[in-house]
């Protein structure tokens, strides 16, 4: 047995926190459009790819790892916004073609990614300084894991605010809860779907570009994160923000320690909750129904 | 003749004709009509839960995936099904397939659209996880390699003769299925897709029905894994995972859900792409997204509706003139 | 018919097996060669599939297509990484296309699929990268048709092992992929570490694909001299980074692929000093090999990693022995025959092949070292060689019937006697 003491939960709780922020920035985007407009996106993890893959194309024409970020997240909200414009708006609710048509673009998405930045393995070089590890206690905290908690955290805390004290933020939720009524109301739910879709896309992609430095940027990475955004929902609870937090650090603690402590059987310690959540209680932990 | 005889009677022309036409042509399209008429099994076995019962399942990938390894398992292991106990294999198969449903079905038969959706999807996961990842039982991402074909008297090995076989075990599986879908079990399942409530108020167990209809989904499922499994002579991972549940679900609905046969010519087009398109371009993968999207854009029930689209949209021409004729008679 | 039309037939009959029969015999002059190709150029694996393509097709353009006389058609199909993709591709090569050479399969499933298709269709198959070791060990007789040009995943290992314990390393962590490819590299590491006296004290056992080392990085123990790491494809950026980001002072060694140039350039500082064992280093300091570098970077904008050179190799081998026969493909069981008899320099040094059909060869212990190589003007990361271990074979320092009455290596082969 390894020297399990207090430093070991220490840094394993951690890095559950530090992976759990990642999955935060691609799951919250993945929860509110589905709690908003109920529609199973197969392309999120896409979004994700694809930010990462804007971001390198960034930094090596300008060199600037900063200017790469909004850039990317920008860049790919658009193309969500065409998206939910163009092809899914015509489709209505209709979960199966969503996820037929999503899947579909997902490929779509795969084959021009390979053709436009080729198959290599790349890894997004942050600044120098956030490459260090702080010693604290004995324990080394590397930067970058901190960094990945403080912008999950600033993400999460602006997203907060602009649900709870802005208009805008009133009619998702409205549009949310009922989105019958909120349409009663006057409040105009398609423009509040491009909204959210368009916010959706650009947290995925803000992912991507931070996760990027984290686990690199390669094909693949789409459908390997698509399934983690997806547990992140359904732990946490469909259109809810505060679930989706609460959801990630679940699902990044326990993938963590699941690893740790039972690595022969990590991918159905994910699953398997997952689908005995969704047996119980559908909508997932904190999910409004 | 009814509409209903001319329908079966194409489909029996159909199935005389390949018979006929195929095992003369070069043995790779032999393959490729063999592995497209596996995995319709598969497909059609969606489509009794799509198109007649209404349930989108993204985790039909999992029965294929229990069949083969079982197959795959026993043959290598224990050295059975390579004989005459093949036989005794597919009945394993299928109901290796029906008992997986079984469990499966009573944490999802209670969720409907796109709850179901989500939880089939995670179920598909679990059984792609422990196949991955339980090196022991299934040879983790190596997979399992299945040397020799069953010999009983006439030998597998040879591409016509297994060919044969599966086109056999597919039109008993049609036939089944059709007969199904036309008993009353069956056309209450349609009634549910309809009107699950108002079935439920006419005293229908609506959940029992789903559930048997699910089971019965898994058992052609697992059949259709041991037949899987015969056919590339490999199992792997590859075979559970979720883009192979989606592509079952996309050829049900490029086919036209609910008409069973749709979901064979949606196989025979998404396997006609993947296997035939990329020997001879490199782009096909854009070609098959575009079929995706296109297909959900633009034919929602699939290529056996556009008869009836036709139709209808004549009769709406008609209709229109109709009403324009009448518009202009002056009062 | 009318007698006048039937003596018309008879004549363009006559014509017609005529001009065959002297088209065949001219066409038997200059023979054409088909050889197959299967690799995955869509799919995740998209560009290791290309980089072996590209190899194979680099030495292709370098003879132009002549192999001694015979016209070479290259037929390449996807596999997009799926094992029965793969025999349904290499079904249609050799069916339809009636190739006489299957070349290719990245993955150990994909050997393993494509093994007994060679066999039950009395068909040629060359093996240059799936490295699994029992292709070409207890498997092999049930694959007469089969020879790898490549390597088997343990070959390096074993020498690499020796060279640890010369290191005077006394216990050693390893840390490698849990798939069959990474139980087999650091297999063969363990085994020869501790035949000269070294401990491996712990295994872990990261899943294949994953993404935070979190989980596995705190619980190294730290009573280790060094850390063994086989890692692959992405996880053989991640790991370094993360682990240097932990605050780990410890030497770093690992297997081929952990360091290949296929990853190297995406690579950081981190890895400057990590050591790692394989048949070919981009940085192989020879005159044959330092061309190779130039002109292969010169036409594809990267330096070859060992996918290309293995299947560049590869072209070569099948060149000497049709060119040998004057052109002519000497028919399956002959051919086979012939290259495993084959002896020839190469990129990576020189090549046999032995009585198990796996090659002969040095295997290079290598270090990542920033520095400028081969008249480029730039500080790049390198796999500098530092020790060769000549005419290694599959296996290594041991006796081929003592390693082949153990089990093939696995997750518990050998059993990690000195872990807690």
């Amino acid at each position: 047995m390894r020297a399990v003491d207090a430093k070991f939960w220490l840094i394993q709780a951690f890095n559950g926190i530090s992976y759990g922020a990642l999955l935060f920035l691609v799951g919250s985007g993945l929860s509110l459009i589905f709690g908003v407009m109920r529609i199973v996106n197969l392309s999120h993890g896409s979004y994700f790819l694809l930010g990462g893959y804007v971001a390198l194309s960034v930094i090596w024409t300008t060199g600037s790892w900063l200017l790469a970020i909004p850039v990317a997240a920008f860049t790919v909200a658009l193309v969500g916004l065409a998206m939910e414009r163009i092809f899914l708006r015509p489709l209505g609710f209709d979960p199966l073609r969503q996820v037929l048509l999503t899947v579909g673009f997902a490929f779509l998405f795969q084959q021009a990614a390979l053709d436009i930045w080729s198959g290599n393995n790349f890894d997004i070089n942050p600044p120098n300084v956030l490459t260090q590890s702080v010693e604290v206690g004995g324990i080394y905290l590397p930067l970058y894991r901190i960094f990945m908690i403080c912008t999950a955290l600033g993400i999460g805390l602006i997203l907060w605010l602009v649900m709870e004290k802005t208009r805008m933020g009133a009619a998702v939720r409205a549009t949310v809860d009922d989105a019958q009524m909120a349409r009663g109301v006057g409040i105009d739910t398609s423009r509040v779907s491009m909204f959210i879709f368009a916010l959706g896309a650009f947290l995925a992609a803000l992912g991507g570009v931070i996760g990027g430095g984290f686990l690199s940027v390669y094909p693949g990475l789409d459908f390997e994160i698509l399934p983690l955004a997806f547990a992140v929902v359904i732990i946490g609870g469909m259109g809810s923000l505060g679930g989706a937090a609460i959801g990630a650090l679940l699902v990044g603690l326990a993938d963590n320690f699941g690893k740790a402590l039972f690595p022969e059987i990590s991918y159905f310690t994910l699953y398997a909750p997952m689908a005995l959540i969704l047996a119980v209680k559908p909508t997932g932990l904190f999910g409004r129904e | 003749m009814t509409t209903e005889q001319v329908k079966v009677l194409a489909v029996v022309a159909a199935l005389v004709a390949i018979i006929v036409i195929v095992p003369n042509a070069n043995s790779f399209v032999i393959l490729l009509f063999t592995r497209a008429l596996v995995f319709a099994i598969l497909v059609m076995s969606l489509d009794l839960l799509l198109g007649f019962t209404g349930l989108a399942s993204l985790g039909q990938a999992a029965y294929l995936g229990v069949g083969a390894y079982l197959t795959a398992i026993l043959a290598t292991r224990y050295q059975i099904g390579l004989g005459y106990d093949f036989w005794l294999v597919i009945v394993l198969g299928a109901i290796g397939g029906a008992v997986l449903a079984a469990v499966f079905g009573l944490l999802a038969i209670r969720a409907t659209g796109v709850y179901f959706l989500m939880i089939t999807l995670a179920l598909g996961q679990c059984v792609w996880g422990l196949a991955y990842r339980w090196n022991s039982l299934t040879g983790g991402d190596n997979g399992i390699n299945l040397r020799v074909r069953p010999r009983f008297g006439i030998n597998l090995a040879n591409e016509v003769t297994f060919f044969y076989l599966v086109v056999g075990f597919f039109a008993v599986s049609l036939a089944a299925m059709y007969v199904l879908v036309r008993s009353p079990f069956g056309r209450s399942l349609t009634g549910i897709r309809e009107r699950e409530l108002r079935m439920r108020i006419l005293g229908y167990n609506t959940w029992l029905h789903k559930y048997i209809a699910f089971i019965i989904a898994g058992a052609f499922g697992g059949l259709s894994g041991v037949l899987w499994a015969h056919t590339a002579g490999i199992v792997s991972p590859e075979n559970l995972v979720l883009t192979t549940s989606v592509d079952a679900l996309l050829m049900t609905v490029l086919g036209g859900a609910g008409t069973l046969v749709g979901g064979v010519i949606g196989s025979f087009i998404v396997f006609g792409l993947r296997e035939y398109l990329s020997t001879v371009v490199p782009w096909w993968q854009y070609v098959l997204g575009g079929v995706y999207v296109l297909t959900i854009l633009y034919l929602p029930t699939g290529l056996m509706g556009i008869p009836a689209r036709i139709r209808q949209r004549r009769a709406r021409s008609k209709e229109a003139t109709e009403e324009r004729k009448l518009a202009s008679v002056p009062p | 018919m009318r007698h006048s039309s039937r003596r018309a037939l008879a004549s363009m009959l006559l014509v017609g097996g005529l001009a065959l029969a002297m088209g065949t015999g001219a066409a038997a002059q200059g023979q054409e060669l088909r050889i197959g190709y299967v690799a995955p150029t869509t799919g995740i694996f998209a560009q290791q599939g290309k980089d072996m393509v590209d190899g194979f097709q680099f030495y292709l353009d370098e003879v132009k297509n002549d192999f001694g006389g015979a016209k070479v058609q290259f037929i390449v199909e996807d596999e997009q990484g799926k094992p029965d993709t793969a025999v349904t591709k290499a079904k249609k090569l050799i069916l339809q296309d009636k190739i006489q050479i299957l070349v290719g399969g990245l993955l150990a499933t994909t050997g393993y699929a494509l093994a007994p298709v060679s066999t039950a269709d009395k068909t040629v198959y060359v093996v240059p990268i799936a490295a699994a070791d029992d292709l070409t060990q207890r498997d092999l007789s049930k694959y007469p048709y089969m020879v790898r040009t490549g390597w088997s995943s343990s070959q390096p290992s074993h020498p690499f092992g020796q060279w640890a314990c010369e290191q005077g390393y006394k216990k050693i962590v390893t840390i490698g992929a849990d798939y069959a490819f990474g139980h087999e590299v650091v297999g063969g590491f363990q085994r020869a570490f501790e035949a000269c006296g070294g401990q491996i004290i712990q295994k872990i056992w990261p899943p294949l694909g994953a993404q935070d080392f979190g989980p596995f990085i705190p619980t190294i123990r730290q009573d280790a001299d060094a850390i063994f790491s086989l890692m692959v494809g992405p996880m053989s950026l991640r790991f370094p980074k993360q682990l240097a980001a932990s605050g780990n002072k410890k030497p770093v060694i690992g297997g081929g692929t952990s360091y290949d140039e296929f990853v190297l350039p995406s690579m950081g500082d981190e890895v400057i000093g990590h050591i790692s064992a394989l048949q070919y280093s981009a940085a192989l300091d020879t005159p044959l090999n330092a061309e190779f570098v130039k002109r292969y970077r010169a036409k594809y904008g990267k330096v070859p990693s060992y996918y290309s050179e293995s299947n560049y190799t590869t072209a070569q081998m099948i060149h000497k022995v049709i060119a040998d026969n004057k052109g002519q493909f000497p028919g399956p069981e002959e051919f086979v025959k012939r290259l495993a008899a084959l002896k020839i320099d190469t990129i990576r040094g020189p090549v046999s092949i032995d009585e198990m059909r796996n090659p002969v060869q040095n295997i290079y212990i290598k270090k990542v070292e920033k520095k400028k190589m081969f008249g480029y003007d730039k500080d790049e990361l390198w796999n500098t060689v530092i020790k060769t271990y000549p005419n290694v074979n599959q296996f290594g320092q041991f006796k081929k019937d003592e390693f082949l009455a153990m089990p093939v290596y696995s997750r518990d082969i050998p059993p990690c006697k000195y872990c807690q």
